[in-house]
């Protein structure tokens, strides 16, 4: 609704770009229908960190009623931005949307101390300036390899660099980078030819994760897609907007626009959840740019989710057996973020010799979130320690997750715990079994 | 004098917000000591469960009904019995209000601290302690939500009866306090047939057990006084409830009608036939429009009304059913009948119903639910009355409700941004209240009392009465420190001031002007 009383909303004590959008707020009815499906109100156990507190806080800022507090700051940065209440909420409240707005908000009128300032900055640089991305996977991958990150995590001397030393505790292995260049810019299509798809190479999938991406394209390739992975993208912004950087995030989205208008493709394919939920919401984040605007709506109706792709079109080709007990893991931003459920479940369905039994609270957060187990290292922990317990539950010997981060967390807490279960990507899997043979340590026993 | 009848200055308007604090200096010590009693309680409960700055207590102000608003001046989030009762201990010391919330969903403001003080957030103290499934009890937590406990004994088989559409969210604690009833009230009752025993913290911080793990102690029976006293005699801190083992069949059938009035006549007749369901609910089409919007259950968009009957029991009883409640639809016009085939759709056709309330803000901005009962009978009259009314005020009303026990939901649908538009809802709500007492029913089924509905008691009950309840709770709550300001009606002076009161509405239904 327009007219003079939401501007006077608008108002309040937030500024005048991008402002949580009122109407947002009027369809809460404040049931509480979310507050058991909040993975913050579960473990903080208070109504401040649960979304109907968080919109009723929001919303008196909105009004005039409140500042922007350190308080308010710390629930709202207290978020996973899981959107999990968003599935729980019959009023069909766009709790995302409001909480990105507000850290917009946060961004521009709070002043972080200065400590907590850098140490954001350079969070959210190193993870979305993919040159630094690439030097630093450089140097990473020689520590992890000379074997200096045994030695130095043996030495304690990491306790001495605070939050940055534990940073290096959710560090990932770091990959052969030779199998990231193995990715052409153009893979053309096997057999008959279905169609062409760009391919967003992401950031943190890109450098740590190479061989994702390679599966992904092959599989792809394999179903007649050619796939364009254009040079110019960068990253997709999905980090910056989830933060509240959306001015920065708004100059990734249009430079990610331009280079699939480019490469005039059918299709935005995505095997990252994060990614795509964002991208399919552009047009929410340009909303108030006139010339990306009508651009924008247009590429977020071409964003594709791999396994929606492939819910799209029959598998095609000649899947071996790939005699394995997994079990899927839903990622927030697939889940909840794109209503993306069924459609990797019956990829792997679709695999012969695939045994797929279910994760208890398969879409509950594992903590991840982007950055927030950077940030929140404490609370991030208890996401992961109850996905872990589920995950041990089933007895599978694969975890199947469809998004960078959640692999590398839950990854990192199987191995915490010494548990020898694997996380792949749904993708892997089906490259496995076009090529009927599965990595090393896989085979059954 | 109990304390909540002294008329305390209420600025309760909507959308306006309370300073904590609001009783008077001299009778609540947490204008003058609150960091004195904070750190107190934070000795007990830890500083992560003690919140009293302003922009944090602010989202303890409401709980499912927004038009009410009151800030404690501090919330305590316990994570036992025992720091509830050293609370509980501090306060009655101290003389300091206090009431306990579970998860806030309650539609009469029953957890608001209308006099400031302490409110004590029970939704930490969450753990099912023991599940005895030869005995079929479990004993539980108070915030321990509702559906917990359906879903941790379900793979043995088993259940928990009352489930009230929020199960999802609403807390044990406070099914106990509301007496609350659900979608198979029909058949297995509410809340107070499915507790067993309650240990409950009383005002002075004494903790007592009441009833047993029986289905029947000797003596009085003090369970059943103390559920559905909503928040006033004391905190529970246990629940001792029945489970029960699922039926061997469960069938739910969705009949969908024309108009409200074939939808009421047909309840009837499956009444009278003889016919007791588990669950016989009616939603009118703005509910439809708002719950297919919201999760789409496969209602149809057009219809005028929809029935949801589900039947249990053994597997040949069932479906022997289905058959007759059939047959009284059609004599009443039905235009389609639709057995659910499958468990899938049966709970679709359920998430949908539980959803309604909560899918208002598809259709609606605000809404303000009513809670009234009329004699079963008396349905087509109601509803009648009810579309007329909404005529003649101008607001679109949404029907949701559990029409087995005559138990109404009419949601008034209004938006607080449009300057009057509350007024004229609770004008409206009024008149549906009065019309309901007229035709012999009461003014709450399963939502309490509360804030909401206090100056409305005396249209059902004399000062007698009234006096005689008083002295009820007397004997739990003797300095009525705890949740003050709730249930009976605090005079004239406080008339005035709230929201109600403030614009004449219940002298008028009370005939005082
Ligand atoms: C969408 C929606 C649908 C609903 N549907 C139904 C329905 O079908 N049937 C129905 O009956 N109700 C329904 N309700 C109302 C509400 O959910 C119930 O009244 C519920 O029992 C309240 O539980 P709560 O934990 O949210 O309590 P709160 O709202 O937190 O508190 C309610 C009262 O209980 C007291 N209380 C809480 N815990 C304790 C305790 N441990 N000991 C003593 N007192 C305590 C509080 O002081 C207060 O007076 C619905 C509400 C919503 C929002």
């Amino acid at each position: 609704m327009t007219g003079p009383a939401a501007d006077k909303i608008a108002a309040g004590g937030f500024d005048g770009i991008d402002p949580p959008d009122t109407e947002i707020y009027l369809d809460c009815v404040h049931c509480g229908f979310c507050l058991p499906t909040c993975p913050t109100y579960l473990v903080l156990g208070n109504e401040m960190d649960n979304p109907r507190g968080r919109i009723y806080l929001t919303r008196a800022i909105s009004e005039g009623r409140s500042k922007i507090t350190d308080r308010f700051v710390e629930h709202m940065n207290l978020c996973l931005l899981c959107r999990a209440c968003e599935t729980a909420c019959p009023s069909g409240v766009k709790f995302g949307f409001l909480m990105e707005a507000a850290r917009g908000q946060i961004e521009r009128n709070y002043q972080y101390p200065p400590a907590e300032k850098r140490f954001r900055d350079h969070v959210l640089r190193t993870f979305t300036d993919l040159d630094r991305l690439e030097t630093l996977t450089g140097l990473l991958r020689l520590y992890q390899q000379s074997g200096l990150q045994s030695l130095v995590r043996a030495s304690g001397v990491l306790s001495l660099f605070g939050r940055l030393g534990k940073m290096e505790a959710l560090l990932p292995p770091i990959p052969d980078q030779r199998l990231r260049k193995e990715l052409p810019e153009v893979l053309p299509a096997r057999g008959q030819k279905r169609g062409r798809v760009g391919f967003l190479a992401g950031c943190v999938q890109r450098f740590f994760l190479p061989q994702v991406n390679l599966a992904t394209a092959h599989a792809l390739a394999e179903n007649g897609f050619e796939v364009v992975t254009p040079k110019e993208q960068g990253c997709c912004g999905s980090l910056l907007v989830h933060e509240g950087e959306r001015e920065h995030a708004k100059a990734f989205a249009r430079r990610t626009i331009d280079a699939f208008e480019r490469a005039g493709v059918d299709f935005i394919v995505v095997n990252a959840a994060g990614c795509g939920s964002v991208m399919k919401e552009y047009w929410e984040l340009l909303h108030s740019d006139p010339v990306y605007r009508t651009r924008a709506e247009a590429f977020s109706k071409k964003v594709r989710d791999t396994s929606e792709l492939f819910a799209q079109t029959p598998v095609n080709g000649r899947l071996r057996e790939l005699p394995l007990k997994v079990t899927y893991h839903d990622a927030c931003h697939l889940a909840h973020g794109q209503k993306v459920r069924q459609q990797p479940r019956n990829l792997l369905k679709a695999i012969p010799g695939l045994q797929l039994v279910e994760l208890a609270e398969s879409d509950f957060c594992c903590g991840s979130a982007g950055v927030y187990n950077v940030f929140h290292p404490e609370v991030a922990q208890k996401f992961l320690d109850r996905k872990i317990d589920r995950i041990k539950e089933t007895g599978a010997e694969v975890v199947v997750s469809a998004n960078p981060g959640c692999t590398f967390q839950i990854e990192r807490g199987l191995k915490d715990r010494g548990l020898g279960v694997r996380v792949v990507h749904p993708m892997e899997l089906l490259d496995w079994s076009y090529r009927g043979a599965m990595p090393p340590g896989l085979q059954r026993i | 004098m109990i304390r909540e009848t002294r008329g305390f200055p209420s600025p309760f308007t909507p959308f306006k917000e309370v300073p904590p604090g609001n009783a008077k200096a001299a009778e609540n010590p947490m204008l003058k000591d609150k960091a004195r009693i904070v750190r107190e309680l934070e000795k007990i409960i830890g500083p992560n469960g003690v919140i009293c700055e302003e922009d944090e207590l602010r989202v303890y102000d409401t709980d499912g009904l927004t038009i009410f608003k009151a800030m404690p001046d501090v919330v305590v989030l316990p994570s036992s019995a025992e720091q509830v009762a050293e609370v509980v201990k501090v306060c009655h010391r101290e003389t300091i209000p206090f009431v306990a919330r579970g998860s806030g969903t309650g539609l009469s403001g029953g957890a608001l601290p209308l006099e400031g003080g302490v409110l004590i957030g029970l939704n930490r103290v969450n753990r099912i302690l023991e599940v005895d499934y030869e005995n079929k009890r479990a004993v539980v937590e108070p915030g321990v939500i509702n559906v917990w406990l359906t879903n941790a004994i379900a793979p043995r088989g088993y259940y928990y009866a009352p489930d009230p559409a929020s199960q999802i969210a609403c807390s044990i604690g406070g099914n106990v306090a509301e007496n609350s009833g659900g979608v198979r009230t029909p058949k297995y009752g509410v809340t107070t047939n499915h507790i067993l025993g309650l240990e409950i913290v009383l005002p002075d911080g004494e903790v007592v057990e009441l009833g047993g793990k029986t289905l029947d102690t000797p003596g009085y029976d003090l369970v059943g006084v103390f559920v559905g006293s909503e928040g006033t005699f004391g905190i529970a801190t246990k629940v001792i409830a029945r489970i029960m083992k699922k039926p061997e069949a469960v069938k739910t059938l969705m009949a969908v009608f024309e108009n409200l009035e074939d939808a009421s006549n047909a309840v009837s007749g499956i009444v009278a036939a003889g016919i007791v369901p588990v669950s016989l609910e009616m939603m009118d089409n703005n509910a439809i429009q708002a719950v297919e919007k919201g999760v789409g259950a496969g209602y149809p968009l057009d219809a005028g009304a929809v029935l949801v009957v589900e039947v249990d029991g053994p597997r040949a009883e069932v479906e022997a059913l289905v058959h007759p409640i059939t047959e009284v639809c059609k004599k009443n016009r039905v235009r389609e009948v639709r057995v659910a085939k499958d468990d899938a759709e049966r709970l679709l056709l359920w998430k949908g119903r539980k959803a309604a309330f909560a899918a208002m803000g598809q259709i609606s901005p605000d809404y303000y639910v009513q809670d009234a009962v009329i004699p079963r009978t008396k349905l087509p009259q109601i509803m009648a009355y009810i579309s007329e009314l909404s005529k003649k005020y101008g607001l679109r009303v949404a029907n949701v409700f559990h029409a087995g026990d005559g138990n109404l939901h009419p949601l008034i649908l209004y938006d607080s941004r449009n300057e009057g538009e509350l007024h004229k809802a609770e004008e409206m709500g009024s008149e549906i209240m009065k019309a309901c007492i007229g035709m012999g029913g009461s003014i709450t089924g399963e939502h309490g009392v509360g804030r909401e509905k206090r100056e409305y008691m005396p249209l059902m009950y004399t000062e007698d009465d009234l006096e005689a309840m008083k002295n009820v709770k007397r004997v739990f709550n003797p300095d009525g420190v705890l949740n003050p300001g709730k249930i009976f009606p605090t005079g004239a002076k406080d008339v005035k001031a709230g929201p109600l009161g403030q614009r004449g509405i219940v002298e008028k239904v009370l005939g005082h002007s």
